[in-house]
C-alpha cells in the first residue's frame, strides 16, 4: 500500500516524471562539465596526470595558432549573424505574406539543405571549390573569363566557401523559426494598421519586427553560440582539421586536434572553457542589451 | 492496478527513450567527425592524414573471427579491412604450422580515428584493449608514450627474422626506451616515378632518365622536356607539395639529418637539408619548372587527375604509390618508370620510408607471449611478407625477398606489370639507402606546422626561406 501512495502522491509525481532529465542532464552535462574544468589544469600522460596550475592557460596567451582560431572563429560568427537573420527574416516575411505562389514548395527547398549530411555536403563543397581546372566553380569563373582561383588555399574565399556552406544549410532553419513566430502574431493588429492607412513598410517597421522581438533574440543567441563552436563544415571542406596557413581552423577544430589527435585533454580542455567564457560573456551582454532580464513589462 | 501498470511502463518508456537519445545523437557525430580521417587512412598508409581518398571504407564495424576454436582466443583491432582480411589469412597457416600453440582471433575494424581514441583510452584505462592492435605512424608517437607499461616488447619473438628485415624501418618502431614495439608492414621506401610515354614523345628516352643521379642533372633534364614542348601553360616537369613533408624527408635523409632531434633531443627545422630542398623548389615555382600540387599533394582526387592529365611528367613518391596507380590511374598501365630518387651531393642516401602501420601487442594480451610470436610470423615471415605483397602491394621489409626471383618477377603479381621495370629491382639498388627519419612525440607539431603555414608560406605566398623557418622554429619550440 506504501508503494500505492507513494505513486499516486501529488508531491512526488512531478519529480518522478522530471527525474529522467535530471538524470542526463547531471551525468552527461554536469559530470563533463565539472570534470572539464579539473582536466583543464592537469596534463593528462599516458602513465600519470599531473596537476599544473594554470600553465594550459598560459599557454593558450602565447599560442598564436590558438589566436588565429579565435579571429577565424570571430569572424565567421559575425558574418553569419550579419546574414542569417535578416535574410531568413525576409523569406520569413515574404513566405508569409501574400505575394509568394507555392509556399510549400519555397520552404521545402529551403529546409532541404539542413536535413542533408554535412559530411556529404561538406564533400561536395570541397570537390565543387577545388583549385583545379575541373572545380566547379573555377569551370564557371573561367567561362566567365575570370580565371581559375585557388579558392581553399586563400583566407577570402576560404571564409567565403565557409560562410556559404553555413547559408546554404541553416538558411531554411532560421526562416523556418521565423515563420512560427510570425504566425503568433494576431492578424487584428495588421488590420486595423491597414484601416490607419499604413504603408506595408509601415506595418514591417512598427508591427512585425517589434512582435519578432523574442525569436529574433532566441536566433540571435543560438547564432552566436553555433558560429563559435563551428567544426564539422570546416572539417569537411579542408578533408580535416588542418588547413593552408589556418584559414580554416576554429576554435572547436584547434580542440579536437589538440584533445584528441594529440592526445593532450588537458590542453583541449582548458581551449573548451575559454571558449564557454567567450560564449557566455558576448551572450551575456546581448541578453543584456536586449532587455531579456528586464522584468516584463504588462 | 492497471493504471499503475500503465504509468510503470510509461516511466521506463521515457527513461528508456531519454537514455537512448543520448546515445544515437553521440554515436551520429562521432561517426561523422571520424569518416574524414578514416577516409584518409583507409587507402591507407598516406602519411600526411590530410588525404581524403577512398571514401568507401568509412563504414561500420567488420567484425568476423577466424582461426582454431580450441585455441587461445584473442582479440584484434585495425582501421584498415584488407589488414584484419590479411591477418585472417595468417591466422590459418598459423594454426596449420604450429598445431600445439593454435589460436583463434577476432578481428574488428574501426573508422581510424575511433580505433586510435578506443585504443588510447582503454590502454590509459588499463582495460579493455584487445591483444594485436593496428597503430598508424600519425598515432604512434601517442601510442608508444606508454613503453613498456602500455605495449609488450616484440624483441624475443621477432628475432627469427630480424636478420632479413630492413633496420633503418623496423627503428622507425621502436620506443624512446630503444626496445622494439611495433612490427612493419613495409618499407614506404621513395623513388621517383616518371611518365616514360610523355618523356618520349618529348625526346626524352629511358637512358636519359637513368643517367639523373643529382637533383642538378634534374633539373636539366626538366628543361629539356619543358624546352622540347614549348613550356605551354599549365604543363610542368613536376609538383611541389603545400600540404605533406616527403619532399622534406627526402631532403634530411640525403644529408643525414633528422629535425626531430631524435627521441630525447629538441626539433630544429632550420637544417640545411631543408633549406636547400625550399630554396630549390621556390626557384621551381618562379621558373615555372614546377607547380604547387592541387589541393596540397600528389595522394589527393585533383593530385591523380593531375597526374592523369599529364599536367606533371615526374614526382618522388614512396613505394605504396604504386597501389593508389591500379587503383585510381588503371589507364595509365606500361606509362610509367621507377627509379631511384635524385640526391643533392653524390654518394647521398637517395631514399627514405615513409608512412607505415606499427601493429603492437598490448600488455593486456591473454598471451602476450604467443600474441607477439604470431604477429612477427604474420608481418616478418616469407609466407607473410609473400601475402602482404600480392594483396597489399607494399614493398615488404623482408630483403631476403628482395633478390628472389619468384617473389621479385613474379607476373602474376599485378604490381610488376603494371611498370616499365620490376619494383623490386630498384629496391634492390637503393637497399643500403634507405634512410629513417623518426616519428617521436614532436613529430606531428612540426607536420602540422609546415603542412600549415610553412610550405604554404614558402611556396604559395613567396616568403623567404630563412623567414619561414624560423617562424616555424618559434612554434615548434614552445610545445618542447
Amino acid at each position: 500500500m506504501k508503494i500505492k501512495k507513494f505513486l499516486y502522491s501529488q508531491k512526488v509525481a512531478p519529480y518522478v516524471f522530471v527525474l529522467p532529465f535530471i538524470l542526463s542532464f547531471l551525468l552527461f552535462w554536469i559530470y563533463p562539465l565539472c570534470s572539464t574544468v579539473v582536466m583543464s589544469f592537469q596534463d593528462i600522460g599516458p602513465a600519470m596526470t599531473e596537476w599544473v596550475g594554470f600553465k594550459n592557460y598560459q599557454k593558450l596567451l602565447k599560442d598564436t595558432t590558438f589566436h588565429t582560431a579565435i579571429i577565424n572563429s570571430f569572424q565567421y560568427m559575425v558574418l553569419t549573424l550579419v546574414l542569417l537573420i535578416p535574410f531568413p527574416m525576409l523569406y520569413a516575411v515574404l513566405i508569409d505574406s501574400r505575394l509568394v505562389k507555392a509556399k510549400g514548395f519555397w520552404k521545402a527547398c529551403l529546409y532541404v539543405p539542413a536535413l542533408t549530411s554535412v559530411v556529404i555536403s561538406g564533400t561536395l563543397f570541397r570537390l565543387m571549390f577545388s583549385e583545379y581546372q575541373t572545380g566547379q566553380l573555377n569551370v564557371i569563373t573561367s567561362a566567365l573569363g575570370l580565371g581559375t582561383f585557388k579558392w581553399l588555399k586563400v583566407k577570402a574565399t576560404g571564409l567565403f566557401a565557409l560562410v556559404l556552406v553555413c547559408c546554404w544549410r541553416w538558411t531554411g532553419v532560421n526562416m523556418l523559426y521565423f515563420i512560427s513566430g510570425l504566425k503568433s502574431i494576431d492578424t487584428a493588429l495588421y488590420e486595423s494598421a491597414d484601416i490607419d492607412g499604413a504603408s506595408a513598410t509601415q506595418k514591417l517597421r512598427y508591427i512585425t519586427i517589434p512582435l519578432l522581438k523574442p525569436t529574433i533574440i532566441y536566433v540571435l543567441t543560438i547564432s552566436i553560440y553555433a558560429g563559435l563552436s563551428m567544426f564539422m563544415e570546416s572539417y569537411m571542406l579542408w578533408a580535416g582539421p588542418d588547413s593552408p596557413n589556418n584559414i580554416g581552423l576554429t576554435i572547436v577544430g584547434y580542440l579536437y586536434k589538440r584533445g584528441i589527435t594529440k592526445n593532450d585533454l588537458g590542453y583541449g580542455s582548458a581551449i573548451g572553457l575559454v571558449l564557454l567564457a567567450i560564449a557566455l560573456v558576448i551572450n551575456i551582454v546581448q541578453l543584456i542589451l536586449n532587455g531579456t532580464f528586464k522584468k516584463e513589462e504588462r | 492496478m492497471k493504471k499503475k501498470l500503465l504509468s510503470t511502463v510509461l516511466s521506463v518508456a521515457m527513461l528508456a527513450t531519454a537514455l537512448a537519445g543520448c546515445g544515437s545523437s553521440d554515436a551520429a557525430t562521432t561517426d561523422s567527425a571520424a569518416s574524414g580521417d578514416a577516409a584518409a587512412d583507409t587507402a591507407a598508409e598516406a602519411p600526411a592524414d590530410t588525404a581524403a581518398d577512398a571514401p568507401a571504407d568509412a563504414q561500420a564495424d567488420a567484425v568476423t573471427t577466424v582461426g582454431d576454436a580450441n585455441g587461445t582466443h584473442m582479440e584484434c583491432w585495425s582501421f584498415v579491412e584488407a589488414h584484419n582480411t590479411f591477418y585472417a589469412q595468417m591466422v590459418e597457416k598459423w594454426n596449420a604450422a604450429n598445431p600445439d600453440r593454435t589460436i583463434e582471433i577476432t578481428f574488428t575494424t574501426y573508422p581510424y580515428s575511433d580505433m586510435h581514441t578506443k585504443l588510447l583510452t582503454s590502454l590509459t584505462a588499463g582495460t579493455g584493449a584487445p591483444d594485436i592492435c593496428d597503430v598508424e605512424m600519425g598515432q604512434v608517437p601517442n601510442v608508444y608514450e606508454g613503453l613498456d607499461t602500455w605495449l609488450y616488447p616484440l624483441t624475443d619473438a621477432m628475432a627469427p627474422y630480424a636478420g632479413d628485415m630492413l633496420t633503418s624501418r623496423l627503428d622507425a618502431y621502436k620506443g624512446a626506451d630503444g626496445k622494439q614495439y611495433g612490427a612493419p608492414f613495409h618499407v614506404g621506401a621513395t623513388v621517383m616515378y616518371w611518365n616514360m610515354a610523355v618523356l618520349e614523345e618529348a625526346g626524352i628516352t629511358q637512358a636519359d632518365v637513368d643517367a639523373v643521379v643529382t637533383w642538378d642533372d634534374y633539373n636539366a633534364l626538366g628543361e629539356k622536356y619543358l624546352d622540347a614542348i614549348g613550356r605551354p601553360e599549365g604543363k610542368y616537369f613536376t609538383s611541389v607539395d603545400t600540404a605533406g613533408v616527403d619532399w622534406m624527408w627526402i631532403a634530411m635523409a640525403e644529408y643525414g639529418e633528422d629535425w626531430t632531434g631524435g627521441h630525447n633531443g629538441t626539433a630544429n627545422v632550420e637544417l640545411d637539408s631543408v633549406k636547400k630542398m625550399l630554396t630549390m623548389q621556390q626557384g621551381w615555382i618562379n621558373s615555372g619548372f614546377a607547380q604547387t600540387s592541387p589541393d596540397g599533394h600528389v595522394d589527393l582526387e585533383a593530385g591523380f587527375q593531375n597526374i592523369l592529365d599529364h599536367n606533371i611528367v615526374s614526382f618522388p613518391k614512396a613505394m605504396w604509390f604504386m597501389s593508389r596507380f591500379t587503383n585510381y590511374m588503371p589507364e595509365e598501365k606500361g606509362n610509367w618508370y621507377i627509379t631511384k630518387c635524385p640526391v643533392f651531393e653524390e654518394g647521398q642516401t637517395c631514399s627514405v620510408g615513409i608512412g607505415g602501420t606499427g601493429t603492437v601487442v598490448t600488455q593486456q594480451s591473454v598471451d602476450k607471449e604467443l600474441a607477439a610470436d604470431f604477429l612477427c610470423y604474420a608481418k616478418m615471415s616469407a609466407e607473410g611478407e609473400t601475402t602482404i605483397w600480392n594483396d597489399l602491394g607494399f614493398d615488404v621489409c623482408n630483403t631476403a625477398l628482395w633478390s628472389d626471383d619468384a617473389f621479385a618477377h613474379d607476373d602474376s603479381n599485378q604490381y610488376n606489370t603494371f611498370f616499365r621495370n620490376y619494383p623490386y629491382d630498384v629496391l634492390n639498388e637503393i637497399k643500403d639507402d634507405i634512410g629513417t627519419i623518426l616519428t617521436v612525440k614532436i613529430s606531428p607539431t612540426i607536420n602540422e606546422q609546415f603542412c600549415n603555414v610553412t610550405l604554404n608560406d614558402i611556396l604559395e605566398n613567396g616568403v623567404d626561406v630563412e623567414t619561414a623557418l624560423q617562424t616555424a622554429q618559434g612554434v615548434i619550440a614552445l610545445e618542447q
